[in-house]
């Protein structure tokens, strides 16, 4: 049984907004591991975006299979991939419903449209299943 | 005889098994051994008969697109991984 919602610390919250900022004018990704079943996500991996681009990202495939490894090797699970929207809500698009291939993990986006935004304003997570998304809880705490 | 490692979020097409030994001198060669063993991961990762261009393939840790692609050559001490990509976007 996994958890419904996924759970962040204050400080996890920060780091993923930091490294959305930095990336800026470009959109950011990388991987959060954790426990899936309880849904708490302990540790950010920030990775590279191979498209370098505002609109689209992909996680650098060179760190993809590092991330990947590490967190399995590791006895931890993927829990959630990160990845913010330079302009828009941090509501999965068409591009990132299609492109899902990791139904087990939570999607976490991070919109950056409001530079003011709290941690808990810019974020929100989703699962994505079969091209379809669903909001779900997110607590920082 | 090489070795195919399987990523956790494969892992419920190879009944939950996290390395299988496949017989083949290419990839290629390698993924049809895997898939005879394993039908569910080749309904998962082809299209229409091929790989799909969203798995990553890697032997020993380097992704085969910058050597030879499937074409690439596997011995006894070679370890295949494949590995959806993750991707999207805002547009």
């Amino acid at each position: 049984m996994v958890s419904a919602g996924l759970t962040i610390s204050p400080g996890l919250a920060e780091e993923l907004l930091a490294h959305a900022r930095a990336e800026v004018p470009n959109e950011a990704c990388g991987l959060l591991s954790g426990d899936e079943v309880s849904g708490r996500a302990t540790a950010y991996h920030p990775a590279r975006n191979a498209e370098q681009s505002p609109y689209v990202y992909t996680v650098h495939p060179d760190d993809l299979l590092r991330i990947v490894l590490r967190i399995d090797d590791d006895g931890e699970d993927l829990v959630a991939i990160f990845h913010s929207h330079t302009h828009t809500p941090a509501v999965p698009s068409p591009t990132d419903r299609r492109q899902a291939r990791y139904p087990g993990a939570f999607y976490l986006l991070a919109s950056l449209s409001d530079p003011d935004a709290t941690p808990a304003q810019a974020l929100r997570a989703w699962r994505i299943t079969d091209g379809e998304s669903r909001d779900v809880p997110l607590h920082i705490g | 005889m090489s070795t195919i490692r399987i990523p956790p979020v494969l892992r419920e097409n190879t009944d939950g098994r996290r390395t299988v030994d496949v017989t083949g001198a290419t990839v290629s060669a390698a993924l049809d051994d895997l898939f005879a063993q394993h039908p569910a991961l080749r309904d998962r990762v082809t299209t229409d008969g091929k790989l799909s261009e969203f798995i990553n393939v890697y032997v020993n840790d380097r992704d085969v697109r910058y050597r030879d692609g499937l074409d690439t050559t596997v011995g006894a001490d070679d370890t295949i991984i494949l590995l959806p990509a993750m991707a999207g976007g805002s547009r």
